[in-house]
């Protein structure tokens, strides 16, 4: 099993003529995704790799019934209104890829996707892969490398880096350790579901068998999921790595995403860390601690 | 992406809200001018983007012509956490009777804006809260739903407020979460925010941070209040070569090779992506060395695009080698990153297998990437090295 | 002159076509084919910038377009 997607899960492009979207929609075809349609305004009738387009999200569902997921791939001004459309045409999940979308906007699109009973993965991710089910998103590139650095097991992974999504699932695999699902969760200040929100789906998977995560500095995130593992006294084990140290002396100042920013000491990697494990969440110093991490953790269970 | 005190308060006075009396001046003698405008005593406050003002002693009051041409002199030099002052905003100083707290900001979690109230401003507000919680109310309020003033009646009543100052105080609030939404900003602060002797209310002080991403969308206020592209507004004012770094990034469309910040160390860094660049500048400095850089690259970016970053970073005074890396990419193309740093050390007029410490990039093209470092006598290395070993082996090159 | 890294030979009567010219200019994502009236010039500028994506190859008589990696033998 796996949390959000399988290989059952059938999913739409929206923007998909775009160029990121061409080879996203590739990849995923060639990982073994469902896409059933494609959306791009005033394209309908093309076809990208097979699949074909339309002009608005209710023609695809109208052509192929109800579809669970979506893709958004389109400029940051259009976003808000694609994810609307894909709300309000029934989707009930939505991988948000586009970075440099306002807050305000993000905020809204989060709003109205908890008045549908819908999650939102992102905005600025990478997507989510279940390994040798499906992926769902550009993580980990074309399918060749993508198999290369993801295994099936049980690991979940979540992390606030796209990239470090493929890094700490390529040392894990290295290590003989799979992966459940590993979800690319977005680097901006507010997202669609936090480390927090997903642990519970993560908690029902009876093949996630421990989390690691890649964190960083700003937001309130990772004490979020320091509390949720306490409140719930969590039966998963989790290894975290924090990146950006150096940003502690470095009040005000941003780095690397949108929301790695230092603005007050709940914002630095000494407070989360402390947090964290204080929380039982034991923390990596480099990426490949992790493995052994993980296994000592699992011993323990 | 923060405004100084008078932009903050010209975007408030464009909305309505209640402000005393002021002028922004840049010389001694339109201070004294000024102060003739005014009616009675004046405050003179030194225009810097960052807090502590008041404790560097860049605030003082006035209460003739030549005591604000005097302060103007005293302030304009002084240097707040690092920063020159812009200007001098001279206001008229009121009797104060009470003074209040409003922001409104974004709360991560909960995904909403949130309006933070307290009728003890003035001073720091977490302290407030930790001292007087029944005096600080926080509220948060739906970014879809239409806006109405009930909101900020509430939190304004929740701390005990009420009679007249509740009426007034309401539209005031009520318009700043209104500016709040409209602009895209992350933070729009009243504080203090104060009722006069005379019964009036008006604002004293302002904090307005915009959403960098959105300047695009509200450039017409920003042309209003003569803030320009170039000021970037953050934490500290960009260095050249920052500034440099920026043009690369703006040379063609095709992936990132920016984002550069100027460390004061000798080992040149070409790092991606996002994440991997943090985790990648925490592994050098943990090894003890000394980055003459920070920057991402990422989103495959053009051949020439990664040339003229490589080419940018060696031009920096006492910088000797780089160390290219990045975490596993898919989508950025190791050969094509590799071309950009080996063209980009050839044209400096440096040799290649000299000037690069280590190139770790593995991934996407990954095999025809280590055939250019190979011919070019490059030290690669793939995923089997990790990240931090990586960063050990460039280090310990510039011993 | 070529680049640093890539070399592209373009056989001497496709060249002189200007239909293929236009076809190569359009399909390359890097501009490395001009159309000009007496057939196509090469770019020089962007040689390194090749992707190696193989569609001007496509789009040219097989065998009449040559991509050399400079960095290869
Ligand atoms: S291989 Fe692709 S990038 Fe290279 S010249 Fe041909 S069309 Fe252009």
């Amino acid at each position: 099993m796996s949390i959000l997607i399988s290989k059952d899960t059938r999913f739409i492009v929206q923007g998909i003529t775009g160029r990121e979207a061409v080879n996203l929609t590739r990849e995923n075809l060639d990982y073994g995704s469902k896409i059933v349609g494609g959306v791009t305004p005033g394209r309908a009738g093309r076809d990208v790799y097979g699949v074909p387009v339309y002009d608005c999200v209710r023609d695809v569902v109208e052509a192929h019934g109800q579809i669970e997921g979506s893709v958004v791939s389109v400029p940051p001004r259009f976003t808000k209104d694609a994810v609307f459309e894909a709300l309000e045409n029934g989707i009930r999940l939505i991988v948000v890829v586009t970075e440099n979308i306002p807050r305000r906007e993000v905020a809204q699109m989060v709003e109205l996707a908890n008045l549908r009973g819908a999650r939102i993965i992102g905005p600025n991710c990478l997507g989510m892969i279940s390994p040798e089910e499906a992926k769902m998103g550009g993580v980990g590139g074309p399918a060749a490398n993508t198999r290369q650095a993801y295994a099936k097991g049980h690991i979940g992974v979540m992390s606030r880096s796209g990239g470090m999504t493929t890094e700490i699932a390529s040392t894990l695999t290295a290590a003989g350790l799979g992966q459940s699902t590993c979800v690319s969760i977005g680097g901006d200040a507010i997202i669609g579901t936090t480390y927090a929100e997903l642990m519970p789906l993560f908690e029902a998977d009876s093949e996630t068998h421990a989390i690691a995560i890649y964190s960083e500095p700003g937001g309130r995130m990772e004490a979020e999921l320091a509390e949720w593992i306490q409140t719930n006294n969590s039966r998963l084990p989790v290894v975290a790595f924090m990146a950006g140290r150096f940003m502690d002396e470095m009040q005000g100042m941003r780095f690397g995403h949108a929301g790695t920013i230092v603005e007050g000491k709940e914002d630095t990697t000494a407070e989360k860390i402390k947090r964290m494990e204080a929380a039982g969440i034991s923390v990596a110093e480099r990426i490949e601690e992790i493995p052994a991490l993980l296994r000592k953790r699992l011993e323990e269970v | 992406m923060r405004f100084y005190e008078y932009e903050a308060k010209a975007l408030f006075r464009k909305h309505g809200l209640p402000l005393g009396a002021g002028e922004v001046v840049n010389s001694a003698a339109d201070a004294r001018a000024a102060f003739g405008r005014l009616a009675g005593p004046a405050v003179l406050k030194s225009q810097v983007l960052s807090g502590g003002r008041m404790k560097a002693g860049a605030v003082k009051f006035a209460d003739s012509a030549d005591e604000a041409a005097a302060h103007f002199d005293a302030i304009l030099p002084i240097v707040v956490k690092g920063e020159s002052a812009r200007s001098i905003l001279i206001e008229e100083k009121s009797p104060v009777a009470q003074e209040y707290f409003v922001a409104i900001t974004w709360d991560g979690r909960a995904k909403q804006p949130v309006l933070v109230f307290s009728d003890m401003g003035g001073i720091d507000i977490e302290e407030v809260a930790e001292k007087h919680p029944d005096h600080v109310s926080k509220t948060h309020f739906s970014s879809i739903l239409p806006l109405t003033p009930r909101i900020a009646k509430e939190a304004i009543g929740a701390t005990g407020v009420g009679g007249s100052a509740l009426n007034r105080l309401t539209p005031v609030v009520f318009e700043l979460m209104k500016i709040f939404l409209k602009y895209d900003l992350t933070l729009a602060e009243i504080n203090p925010l104060a009722r006069l002797e005379n019964g009036q209310f008006i604002v004293l002080d302002g904090h307005i941070d915009m959403e960098a991403e959105a300047r695009g969308e509200h450039k017409a206020l920003l042309d209003e209040l003569g803030i320009g592209d170039d000021e970037t507004r953050q934490a500290r004012p960009p260095t050249e070569f920052e500034l440099a770094g920026a043009r690369v990034n703006a040379v063609d469309h095709r992936g990132v090779a920016g984002n550069v910040v100027e460390f004061d160390g000798n080992l040149g860094l070409v790092i991606g992506a996002g994440g991997g660049s943090l985790t990648l500048f925490d592994a050098v400095r943990n090894h003890g060395g000394k980055p003459a850089n920070y920057c991402e690259i990422g989103g495959n970016p053009s051949v020439g695009k990664a040339k003229e970053l490589t080419k940018l970073i060696l031009s920096k005074p006492g910088v000797e080698k780089i160390a290219v890396m990045m975490n596993v990419v898919s989508n950025t193309r190791v050969d094509i990153v590799a071309r950009g740093v080996v063209k980009g050390c050839i044209e400096a007029g440096k040799d290649p297998a000299e000037t690069i410490a280590i190139f770790r990039i593995p991934g996407a093209w990954e095999d025809e990437g280590f055939k250019i470092l190979e011919k070019y006598g490059v030290e690669y290395c793939d995923r089997s090295v990790s990240m931090y070993d990586a960063a050990g082996r460039a280090v310990a090159k510039m011993a | 002159m070529a680049g640093l890294f890539i070399d592209i030979k373009v056989a001497a009567e496709v060249a002189k076509n200007p239909e293929t010219a236009r076809k190569l200019e359009e399909v390359c994502p890097v501009g490395i084919f001009a159309a000009r009236e007496d057939g196509v010039e090469i770019v020089d500028d962007n040689l390194d910038e090749c992707t190696l994506c193989d569609l001007c190859l496509a789009a040219a008589p097989s065998g009449s377009i040559e991509i050399i990696k400079l960095y290869e033998a």
